[in-house]
C-alpha cells in the first residue's frame, strides 16, 4: 500500500504539529497553573477567567526565595564558565601543539575522566568538600562545576587548535616572539568559535545543573535554581500554584537567552556532541 | 620555561576533584564506614557481595537498563523522524525545530515540576485529555512500572531535541548528487532512504546512540522530582540511588561501592559502543 505524494505530506503535517504540542504542553499547563489561586479548580487546560492570580509569583519569590536563586545560577554559572574557558584554553594549547609521550597522556587522562559520572563519586566528593568547609559556599560549588566540564573544553580547544596552521606560529617564532606571547597574541584571538562552543555547553550544564548542586547547597540562601525549585516543590505540594510560577521564573533567563541566541545554541549543541 | 606549565591549573583541579575522588572512593567501598564518624574498618569485598544478594539493587540497576535503553530507542525514532520531516524547506521549519528543541535547555527539574502538573491525579491535565474519551482518571505515577515508562517517557521528549538536531546535520551532510545519481538509475523513495540516507547517517546515529545511552544510564534529575525513587524504592537509578543509600541510610562505604559499579558501567558502555560504532579515534 502506498500512500499518495499528498495524504503523505498530510501524515507528516499531524506528526509535527503534534510534537510540538506535546513539547509546549508542559510550558502551557505551568503558565496557567501558575496565573490561577489553588482554589480554582478549572481544567488546567484553560486560562484564568478571573483575571491573573499574581499571589503564586509573590509566594514563589518570598517563600521559594527564587530571586535570590537566580543570582545565585548567575554567580557559579559566571564564575565556573569563566573559569573553564580560561583554563580549558590554556591547557589545550600545550596537549595540542607539542604531542610529547607526556603531553600524550595528559591528554588521554582529561579523555578519560568524561566517562566518570558525576554521582559515581558522590561519597568521596562530599567528604572532600565538608572537610575543606567547601559545602554551601560559591567556591565549593564552582570548583566542582569547573571540575566537571574542563574535560570536554580541554579536547574541544585541542581540536580546533589543530586544525590552525601552524606557519602562524612559526613565523612568529622566527620574528622572536616566545611561546607565551604567541599563545595570548596569535592563538587566542583565533578560539572565538569554540569558545561560543564551550560557553554554551559549559554554560547551559552549570546553570543546570542538580545533581552536585542539590547536596553541596543545601541552604536556601546558597541553593541554585534547579535545587531552589526542587526545594519549594516538594514543600508545596498542596500548592501547586506557587510551584509552577517558581519554575516560570526559573526557565525565564534561559528562555530570553535562547530567543536571542537560538542559532548559537543549536550549532554549539551539534559540535560538543559530535566531538564528545 | 616550559609551555607545559599551561596544563598545570587544569591539572591540578583535575587531580583534586577527580582523580583523588576516584581513588578515595574505591578505597570507601571496601569499608563499612557510615558517612559521618570516625570510625571505619576494612571489610574487603564484603560490600560488593552485598550488592550482588540486594534485590533492591538489582530493581535499580534493572531500572538504570531500562532508562538507558528505553529513552536510546525511543529519542532515535523520535528524532530520526522528526529530522526527516523538518529537512526539506517549508513554512513554518525554523519554528518547529525550535519548539522541539527548546526542552533540552531547560533544567530537568523544572521540566519535571511541569510534567507532573500534567501528570497529577487529582485535576491533571493529562485525565482531562483522557477524560474526554471517557478514561480515567489514571493514577499515572502510582505504580512501579508506570512510572518508569513515564519517566523513560519525559526523558526522551526532554531530550528529542538534540537526536533532531544531530540527525539533521548528518543529513545535511549526505551530498545531494548521491540521490541524484540514484533516481536516475531508478531507485524510489523507500530504496533511496535504505541505500543512501539510512548507511551515510551513521555517524550521526552513533554519536546520537552513545549520548542518550549515557544520559539514560545517568539519569537522575527527572527521577528525583517525578517520583523521588518512589514507591518505595521502585523507580530508582543507581545514581538516585547512590545519593539515597549515602545521606538516608548513612551508609557512605555501600554508597561508594555503588558509585564504583556506576562507573564501570559507564565505562564499560562509552568503550563498547565506541568500539562497535565504529566511530573515528578520538586521539592522534
Amino acid at each position: 500500500m502506498t500512500l499518495s505524494r499528498r495524504a503523505w505530506g498530510g501524515v507528516v503535517g499531524v506528526f509535527l504539529v503534534g510534537m510540538a504540542a506535546v513539547q509546549l504542553a508542559p510550558f502551557y499547563v505551568a503558565l496557567t497553573v501558575s496565573t490561577k489561586p489553588r482554589t480554582d479548580l478549572s481544567s488546567r487546560w484553560l486560562p484564568p477567567m478571573d483575571g491573573i492570580y499574581w499571589d503564586n509569583f509573590a509566594r514563589a519569590i518570598e517563600r521559594g526565595q527564587m530571586l535570590t536563586a537566580v543570582k545565585n545560577s548567575v554567580i557559579v554559572t559566571l564564575l565556573a564558565t569563566i573559569l573553564v574557558v580560561v583554563l580549558g584554553a590554556l591547557a589545550a594549547y600545550p596537549l595540542a601543539r607539542r604531542r610529547t609521550r607526556l603531553n600524550k597522556l595528559v591528554f588521554l587522562a582529561f579523555l578519560g575522566s568524561l566517562m566518570i559520572p558525576p554521582l559515581s563519586v558522590l561519597v568521596p566528593i562530599y567528604t572532600l568538600m565538608n572537610r575543606i568547609d567547601g559545602v554551601n559556599t560559591y567556591w565549593g560549588i564552582v570548583a566542582i562545576m569547573v571540575s566537571g566540564q574542563l574535560p570536554l573544553a580541554i579536547f574541544l580547544y585541542a581540536s580546533f587548535i589543530q586544525t590552525i596552521p601552524i606557519s602562524l606560529e612559526e613565523a612568529a617564532l622566527v620574528d622572536g616572539a616566545n611561546r607565551f606571547q604567541i599563545f595570548f597574541r596569535i592563538v587566542l584571538p583565533l578560539l572565538k568559535p569554540v569558545t561560543a562552543t564551550v560557553v554554551i555547553l559549559a554554560g547551559v550544564f552549570i546553570w543546570n545543573d542538580y545533581q552536585m548542586s542539590l547536596y553541596m547547597l543545601t541552604t536556601s540562601d546558597m541553593r541554585t535554581i534547579a535545587p531552589a525549585i526542587g526545594a519549594f516543590f516538594s514543600q508545596q505540594s498542596s500548592n501547586l500554584g506557587a510551584a509552577a510560577a517558581a519554575s516560570l521564573i526559573g526557565l525565564a533567563p534561559i528562555l530570553v537567552a535562547y530567543l536571542f541566541l537560538q542559532r548559537y545554541f543549536m550549532k554549539g549543541m551539534i559540535a560538543g556532541a559530535e566531538k564528545g | 620555561m616550559s609551555i607545559n606549565l599551561f596544563y598545570v591549573p587544569a591539572l591540578l583541579v583535575f587531580v583534586a576533584l577527580t582523580v583523588y575522588p576516584l581513588i578515595s572512593g574505591f578505597q570507601m567501598s571496601f569499608t563499612n564506614w557510615d558517612g559521618y564518624s570516625a570510625a571505619r574498618s576494612f571489610v574487603g569485598l564484603e560490600n560488593y557481595a552485598r550488592l550482588l544478594q540486594d534485590t533492591t539493587f538489582r530493581q535499580v540497576l534493572a531500572n538504570t537498563v531500562v532508562y538507558g535503553v528505553g529513552s536510546t530507542l525511543i529519542q532515535q525514532v523520535l528524532g530520526l523522524a522528526l529530522a526527516l520531516a523538518l529537512d526539506r524547506p517549508m513554512r513554518g521549519r525554523g519554528v518547529l525545530r525550535a519548539i522541539v528543541y527548546l526542552p533540552v535547555l531547560v533544567s530537568p527539574v523544572i521540566m519535571g515540576t511541569m510534567y507532573y502538573l500534567l501528570l497529577q491525579y487529582n485535576n491533571g491535565a493529562l485525565n482531562d485529555l483522557v477524560g474526554l474519551v471517557g478514561a480515567g482518571p489514571f493514577a499515572w505515577l502510582s505504580s512501579a512500572n508506570g512510572s518508569v515508562a513515564i519517566i523513560v517517557l519525559v526523558n526522551s521528549l526532554q531530550f528529542v531535541g538534540l537526536s533532531m538536531i544531530i540527525y539533521l546535520a548528518g543529513l545535511q551532510s549526505i551530498p545531494e548528487m548521491y540521490y541524484e545519481a540514484a533516481s536516475l538509475d531508478g531507485a524510489r523513495g523507500r530504496q533511496l532512504f535504505a541505500h543512501i540516507t539510512l548507511p551515510l547517517l551513521r555517524p550521526a546515529i552513533a554519536t546520537s546512540v552513545i549520548l542518550n545511552l549515557i544520559g539514560g544510564l545517568k539519569l537522575f534529575d527527572i527521577i528525583k522530582v517525578l517520583t523521588n525513587g518512589g514507591p518505595g524504592y521502585s523507580t530508582n537509578s543507581v545514581s538516585t540511588f547512590i545519593g539515597v543509600t549515602y545521606f538516608d541510610a548513612q551508609s557512605a562505604g555501600y554508597a561508594s561501592a555503588m558509585g564504583i559499579v556506576l562507573f564501570v558501567m559507564i565505562m564499560a558502555t562509552t568503550l563498547a559502543l565506541n568500539g562497535l560504532l565504529n566511530r573515528r579515534r578520538l586521539d592522534s
